[in-house]
């Protein structure tokens, strides 16, 4: 006998990032997920902009990782709010456990979570979580072609980061090259480039992300 | 992935009563990051044990497919690339290719089994 199911294989997943979604779009408050390769500077680019944006929104991080409370250490030593989980092996977060470090958040006190995703360029993809935008940070030393091996992420950013602009004169990296890479999966999203090191850009990126924080926050009063 | 689509299916399975899972059929867009191989590596590794226990997985490909927002003509594209192939438009969106479902599957009944098979 045959069942017709037709239905999204990702649905339970789905279904609670909707939830996730619904929760904060009540609250008021933007949540932003950071996508990228391990060591392209998500804690990094996240300091540096929470570190701009200044006392303007009310923050805080949720970090996800493999294993480890490293990047959650990190985020509270600057003294802002954080939430490490821990994903027991998965190389992604998935939607109900960002529903689990959302109970650990005071919400209707926040404008703006962080997420910070496990470091992967492949499988956090198919995976909602209920974010308000998603960003991909690429680097300069992982170098110019990485739209090229990894197009689906290039694809399904609103923005993207090329962090360690810095360290351009040190490694051969064509930014026409990878700026054309992006456009070719995405015509949409802003390229910005930074450098959460020196703070180079990080003044533009983040305004463009408070301009969204502050969208959401309106909407909901 | 794998393990979602078993515990859908398992559920669906055991909601109608099945006693065997013999065969699923799931639509893999080709602008997903899933590599099917890779899927059917995982479905013989998960299903020993379940109803789905020497199923068979069939893995249905679609190509990536997009209309301009521009001059409005759709047309194919890799994964690669997703530029209006007519006007060169940046501003495109995709209609097909991304697609990750589970169409149907094809069980055993308990009890229709013998009859279904004498009326055949």
């Amino acid at each position: 006998m045959e069942i017709d199911l037709s239905r999204p294989i990702l649905e339970r997943n789905d279904t609670l990032a909707a939830a996730n979604r619904v929760r904060l779009a009540a609250t008021g408050t933007f949540a932003l997920d950071v996508l990228a390769s391990p060591g392209a500077g998500k804690t990094t680019t996240i300091l540096a902009t929470l570190a701009f944006l200044g006392d303007r929104f009310r923050v805080a991080v949720i970090e996800g990782d493999i294993a480890s409370r490293v990047d959650a250490e990190k985020v509270k030593a600057s003294g802002i709010m954080a939430v490490q989980i821990n994903t027991g092996g998965a190389c992604h977060l998935e939607a109900d456990m960002v529903s689990r470090a959302l109970d650990a958040l005071p919400l209707e006190e926040l404008d703006l979570v962080v997420l910070e995703n496990v470091g992967n360029l492949v499988c956090p993809i198919e995976f909602d979580l209920g974010q308000s935008a998603r960003i991909v940070i690429a680097s300069v030393p992982e170098g110019d072609d990485k739209p090229l091996k990894y197009p689906s992420i290039f694809a399904i950013a609103d923005a993207v980061l090329l962090n360690k602009v810095d360290a351009a004169p040190v490694f051969d990296f064509d930014e026409t090259a990878f700026t054309q890479g992006v456009r070719n999966l995405n015509g949409a999203a802003p390229i910005f480039r930074v450098s959460a090191k020196t703070g180079e850009g990080i003044g533009e990126w983040a305004e463009w992300l408070a301009e969204r924080v502050k969208a959401v926050r309106a909407a909901s009063l | 992935m794998t393990q979602e689509i078993l515990n859908a299916i398992t559920q669906a399975a055991e909601g109608a009563g099945a006693t065997r899972i013999n065969s699923v059929r799931v639509t893999i867009g080709e602008l997903t990051e899933i590599v099917p191989d890779a899927l059917q590596f995982a479905w013989e590794a998960l299903t020993p044990g379940t109803l789905a226990e020497g199923s068979v997985l069939e893995v249905v490909e679609t190509g990536g497919r997009s209309i301009c927002l521009d001059c409005t003509k759709e047309f194919s594209h890799d994964r690669f690339e997703r530029r209006c192939t007519s006007c060169g438009s940046y501003a495109t969106k995709v209609i097909s290719g991304d697609e990750l479902l589970i169409d149907d599957i094809d069980v055993d009944l308990a009890e229709d089994a013998s009859d279904g098979e004498a009326e055949g």
